[in-house]
């Protein structure tokens, strides 16, 4: 955990000191009172007319009392910002870690569990910061001072003191030891519950249509009754610590009193009254001896749990990240791409999913990918932006190793369209008008790649046209319309190259073959790479690229490759009849 | 599709209504409870009797302090009295004269305004008979009698207390399992079109985090409540009893801080309520962010996106400072309210002591006492407010187990899946989804004779998919009628009718199990039979490469691809031996040729059988018996490939735009 706190600059170092400083004033002042209370209780006893005497030590205890309150409230507002700036920098630290991920890492934690940790878990140590640090201190201090200043008191309080905390210590000791492999149980429980409530929504028609509601309702309650039981168990066992801690903190008290009465008994006339006097203030030393005791084993209960988020959040920081960035930025050629003998493994697999692959693509030319399910064509595209590096071999692009390219430049290079369309919070002008830091697009711009990628006559039709708002994820419009988005967001650009990966599965026919057309029209220039399974979309590329099980079997045009290619005259066929790939 | 409003601040619309029903439910439990919270009072009650025996520990000590008082009055006078010198027997105790004189001698020296100390210096010097009468005098068995009753009262209270807490974890678990169960249950009895409108995950949270809350705050707080109120009243009649001013002083002393503690409280609940929710939003600019890291990275997007994140993390930054400083405040005040109470005790007990009206066992009781009066008052505050969440979370639950469940069967007669042939007829089916106000289909006819395959296509939200939720009677139909060799849909049970149909979606759902429990689903069949139609959909191969075979575990992510994955719905449908099947997108991620082999299985096994086809890809439904075009919820064309495609109308059109340059 402590790794995490480097992101304290000196200011909060500085702070900190003081907090120490001010906690152990407060330990100090609160610590003072019981000398005062001793002090009343001789006045009380001894003296009882002197009322001066007695107002003059309970206005001490109070100014005392007040004084530890003050200090207690700067140290609340220090430890506040302390704690705030800490999640405020771990979750930054860990947002800007993660938007240096590439897929590979990405894929290793699972995005849902990477937000978790840049809030959940680092909002457990911040609790833990808040709550755990200065009690820490604090029932450290006490402990400790309250044990020197009771230690010399008396041997048989001591003692008594002792076995008091002992016995808390082991009943704490105990119940921990039971209850935290428990704790994980039924957080994997939980976990497993969750999963079943999920599986029987998701897969809600699927469950109805096959009757297997009860086949659901079985598999819920077998964990169900575990969960019970597990959770039963642990609140059964907790049921012991609070009264165990009552019945040792009253009764240290009476054995205190107790033990008083015979040494008052046995003592001299002289000393009977200090005794006493003693006695009282010994049994409140001792009560927060036993309650610092307490809040210290209570910070060793949280502890694990602040240790575990600390883990998890180095977990991600001390990822390195695989794609490096180079540092070429300016290039002569523009919108080639070169393969060269490439092949690709996906860490921890064991086969490669391509397979030696090369070829050559020319500055405005279409081109196609086609292949069964699993060929590894959105692989192939995926490689040219790094969203993973290449196992062997080189990708050119204008003639330079993608390895070598600033990561900026080439990405400024290249227009992406994801597979499944990405849509984020914002208007329809903000979702395309998005990033590309170094290039302005205008209004104009944007109107022209809506117009392009064939989303005007959705958008028109909105209230505020191009201000409409878009939820996040875009739950308020089409899966069709989230496609031609996020086309338009990769047109306004005005890129070299163009990587559509299967984006055009959402679109009518009609719609696929509008949007082709103007890309052909208007984007001339520009470089395509299209991955598609769909012939009729790829049909009049410039060149098709055949993949089967990773590897190129065929590289030509649809004519060329009905004659040459068994695999594409395959696809080909399952798709169209023998007169439509004639008439083609 | 209603949007579900995310409310990230639990507050109760009612905090009494929700109240009320969780009473409601938990009247199995009543006897428990009750006797929970009796004994809890009980426990409450005996560590408020405790305090008054501590007093009479304390003051039969302080008897065993100061010398005898009484004895040295007697004997002063004895003394001028004895005139003729002779012993003096005091309390049984006989006195020489020489011993008498010793003590006149001794504290002749003294008078009222000496020091303390030396006076009882001097009692040191005194005779030993002299010293025994008037020494102070400690009732060593009532001490110990008293501590021996002070003891039982402590054990037995963690006892009860004890007890108590055991039976609330019993009823608070049994009452969440049953909770858990119900929802669990409810959601197989929802009508589908609950599901449009709620969220998946918000379900799941009334699952788990709603009915943990339950369980936990309900153990909790009921227990504490009913104890500290108890407490707060004992130790308000018991302060009263035993000192009226004192209690008044310690009374008072409190409610100033209370006050201040209110006024704190009320302030921090706002900043808490915008941590929430500025957290919420955090979380859903992350969320946003991590699912579209690769169109950041290409659209060198990440200064933007930064930027964005920065102003919600400062957002959050800002509000937890504050809520967690005001949320901080309240302990340090509670102890300083105790500490001034303490000091008000001292100062006025000190006076009422030298004024002679108590004793200084008062003083130490009254010490406790005014822990005991603070310390429930901020429990109180504490357990209110985590009965509000558990209103909060109760009524989440509670909204969910009475939204409205399917109509009751039971009056429908059961009818075998082999009595039907498979004629099937819509007629003027007219349906609207709840909340619409436009209707998705509209006067909907078609007549379907026994094995025909039928193919329905049309553009999204045409109503394809609706058409095939009505046959299997997700929805009711809202007007019209669909008849199933005659016989209305309306009059067979759902679970018949289910039962008529296979069904595999485009939606590839599989569960955490093996891949054999997930192709068997439900059924009892044997591995053979499994693996058979593993074989026809050629998934045989790919799952014997897998380590561990057809007992390889299936999970959300492995190396099992989308289309493997819908190969094995189709495996599953296949199992199934029912006379009608419906493939509703079923072979859309699967690669043409895949689908191919895939479609002659199915025709194999659909031959004789009435089957519907739902497809985007128009080269999948070439070969339908019928094709029915829809558009708009309405059946614009009707026939076979060749007969539409000469029509040249809205089909053809389709069908050749996929061939477009």
């Amino acid at each position: 955990m402590f790794r995490l706190f480097k992101c304290f600059k000196l200011k909060e170092y500085i702070l900190m000191l003081l907090v120490t400083f001010f906690v152990f004033c407060e330990v100090y002042l609160e610590l003072k009172m019981p000398d005062y209370m001793q002090q009343i209780t001789v006045l009380v006893q001894s003296d009882v007319t002197n009322i001066k005497e007695i107002i003059l030590n309970g206005t001490y205890m109070l100014l005392c009392a007040f004084g530890s309150l003050l200090f207690t409230v700067i140290v609340g507002y220090i430890i506040a910002y302390i704690s705030s700036i800490f999640s405020f920098r771990t979750r930054k630290r860990i947002f800007d870690h993660t938007l240096d991920f590439g897929l590979e890492e990405i894929k290793k934690f699972k995005a849902s569990s990477l937000i978790t940790r840049t809030t959940n878990d680092v909002t457990q140590i911040e609790m833990f910061l808040g709550m755990g640090l200065i009690l820490l201190m604090k029932s450290f201090m006490t402990a400790i001072w309250a044990i020197l200043k009771i230690l010399n008191k008396n041997m048989v309080w001591s003692i008594a003191t002792l076995i008091a905390v002992v016995i808390l210590l082991m009943v704490i000791g105990i119940i921990t030891i039971i209850v935290v492999p428990k704790f994980k149980l039924i957080q994997k429980l939980t976990d497993k519950l969750n999963g079943t409530v999920r599986e029987n929504l998701t897969g809600i028609r699927v469950v109805r249509a096959f009757n297997a509601e009860k086949y659901q309702k079985d598999k819920f309650e077998a964990i169900n009754k575990d969960l019970t039981k597990e959770q039963l168990f642990n609140q059964k066992t907790f049921s012991i610590l609070q009264p165990v801690m009552l019945l040792v903190m009253n009764g240290l008290a009476l054995v205190i009193y107790f033990i008083g009465a015979y040494l008052i008994k046995d003592a001299s006339f002289t000393m009977k009254l200090p005794l006493f006097a003693d006695m009282i203030v010994f049994s409140s030393y001792a009560l927060q001896v036993i309650i610092s005791f307490l809040m210290l084993a209570f910070v060793f209960i949280i502890l694990p749990r602040a240790e575990v988020s600390a883990k998890r959040i180095n977990e991600v920081l001390n990822t390195k990240i695989s794609i490096e960035s180079g540092n070429v930025i300016k290039v002569k050629e523009q919108g080639t791409i070169e393969f060269k003998n490439v092949s690709f493994k996906y860490p921890d697999a064991e086969e490669c999913i391509l397979n030696n692959i090369s070829f050559n693509i020319n500055k405005g030319e279409t081109v196609a990918f086609i292949g069964s399910t699993g060929s590894g064509k959105s692989t192939l595209v995926n490689l040219i932006p790094r969203f993973y590096d290449v196992t062997e071999g080189e990708i050119l692009v204008d003639g330079i190793n993608v390895k070598d390219y600033k990561l900026e430049e080439l990405y400024n290079k290249i227009g992406y369209i994801s597979q499944k369309p990405v849509i984020f919070d914002g208007t329809i002008s903000s979702n395309v008008n998005f990033g590309t830091s170094k290039k302005k697009i205008t209004k104009k711009d944007i109107e022209e790649a809506i117009k392009l990628s064939e989303a005007e006559e959705f958008v028109l039709k909105m209230d505020k046209t191009y201000n409409e708002h878009i939820a996040s994820s875009g739950s308020n419009i089409s899966g069709g319309q989230k496609q031609r988005l996020s086309i338009a967001r990769a047109l306004a650009k005005k890129s070299e190259i163009y990587i559509f990966d299967d984006s055009f599965s959402a679109l009518d026919y009609k719609t696929d073959s509008k949007l082709r057309k103007n890309l052909k029209k208007y984007m001339s220039d520009s470089t395509i790479l299209i991955v598609a399974q769909r012939i009729g979309t790829i049909m009049n590329a410039d060149k098709i690229i055949v993949l089967d099980e990773g590897k190129m079997v065929g590289m030509g045009t649809h004519k060329e490759l009905l004659k040459t290619c068994e695999v594409y005259k395959q696809i080909a066929t399952s798709q169209l009849s023998e007169e439509e790939i004639k008439n083609a | 599709m209603p949007k579900h409003s995310k409310v990230q601040v639990e507050k109760p619309k009612n905090f009494k209504e929700a109240i009320v029903r969780l009473t409601k439910e938990l009247n199995s439990f009543k006897v428990f409870i009750i006797i929970a919270l009796l004994l809890s009072s009980f426990s409450a009650l005996l560590s408020i009797v405790s305090p008054n025996k501590l007093k009479d520990l304390t003051n039969e000590i302080t008897s065993g302090i100061t010398p005898n008082v009484n004895n040295i009055r007697v004997l002063s006078t004895e003394i001028m009295n004895n005139i003729d010198k002779s012993d003096i027997t005091i309390a049984g105790v006989k006195i020489k004269y020489s011993e008498q004189v010793e003590f006149l001698t001794l504290f002749s020296k003294y008078d009222k305004n000496s020091d303390s100390k030396k006076i009882y210096n001097a009692l040191n010097k005194l005779p030993k008979s002299i010293k025994k009468v008037i020494e102070p005098k400690m009732n060593i068995d009532k001490i110990k009698r008293i501590s021996l009753l002070i003891l039982i009262l402590y054990v037995l209270s963690s006892l009860l207390n004890y007890i108590q807490s055991i039976i609330m974890s019993n009823v608070s678990s049994t009452f969440s399992k049953i909770l858990r169960s119900k929802i669990s249950n409810k959601i197989n009895n929802l009508p589908l079109k609950y599901f449009d409108s709620h969220k998946n995950g918000d379900i799941m949270s009334r699952v788990t985090n709603d009915v943990d809350q339950i369980s936990h705050s309900l153990n909790q707080s009921l227990t504490t409540l009913v104890s500290s109120v108890t407490l707060l009243l004992g130790s308000l009649i018991m302060m009263f009893v035993t000192n009226g001013i004192m209690a008044l002083t310690a009374i008072f002393s409190s409610i100033i801080g209370f006050i201040f503690m209110a006024l704190v409280l009320s302030k921090s609940q706002k900043y808490f309520a915008v941590k929430q929710k500025e957290l919420g939003n955090l979380n859903g600019n992350i969320e946003e962010v991590y699912s579209g890291l690769n169109i950041i990275k290409t659209y060198n997007a990440k200064e933007e996106v930064s930027d964005k994140f920065d102003k919600y993390n400062k957002r959050v930054y800002d509000a937890n400072k504050k809520s967690q400083f005001l949320a901080g405040l309240m302990q340090p005040m509670m102890g300083f309210v105790g500490n001034l109470g303490y000091v008000c005790v001292c100062i006025v007990g000190a006076l009422l002591v030298s004024k002679n009206v108590i004793t200084f066992g008062v003083i130490v009781a009254f010490i406790s006492y005014v822990r005991l009066f603070t310390s429930p008052l901020s429990q109180i505050a504490q357990s209110v407010n985590m009965l509000q969440q558990v209103a909060a979370s109760s009524e989440r639950v509670f909204e969910f187990l009475d939204e409205e469940e399917l109509r009751k069967e039971s009056k429908l007669k059961k009818i075998s899946k082999n009595k039907f042939k498979g004629n099937i007829e819509f007629k003027n089916v007219s349906f609207k989804y709840d909340g619409n106000d436009k209707y998705t289909i509209k006067n909907f006819s078609a007549s379907i004779k026994a094995g025909q395959k039928v193919a329905i296509v049309g553009p999204t939200g045409a109503g394809k998919t609706t058409m095939v939720n009505l046959l299997m009677k997700f929805y009711d139909i809202t007007d019209g009628d669909i008849t199933i060799d005659g016989m209305s849909i309306k009059d067979l049970r759902r679970e018949d009718v289910h039962s008529l149909f296979t069904m595999v979606l485009q939606d590839t759902w599989l569960f955490n199990g093996s891949i054999k429990d997930n192709i068997a689903y439900n059924k009892n069949v044997s591995l053979d039979k499994v693996v058979e139609v593993c074989k026809i959909v050629g998934l045989d191969h790919f799952i014997r490469t897998l380590p561990n075979g057809y007992d390889s575990l299936i999970s959300d992510n492995d190396s099992v691809s989308a289309g493997q994955r819908q190969l094995m719905t189709i495996a599953r449908g296949m199992i199934l031996d029912s006379p009608f099947l419906i493939l509703d997108e079923a072979t859309s991620n699967v690669d043409t040729r895949t689908e191919e082999l895939v479609q002659k299985a199915m025709d194999k096994l659909s031959s004789n059988k009435t089957s519907f086809i739902i497809a985007h890809r128009l080269s999948t439904i070439k070969n339908a018996d019928l094709i029915l075009v829809m558009k708009d919820g309405n059946i614009i064309e009707q026939g076979t490939h060749k007969e539409l495609i000469n029509k040249k109308g809205f089909y053809a059109d389709l069908y050749n735009s996929q061939f477009d340059l």
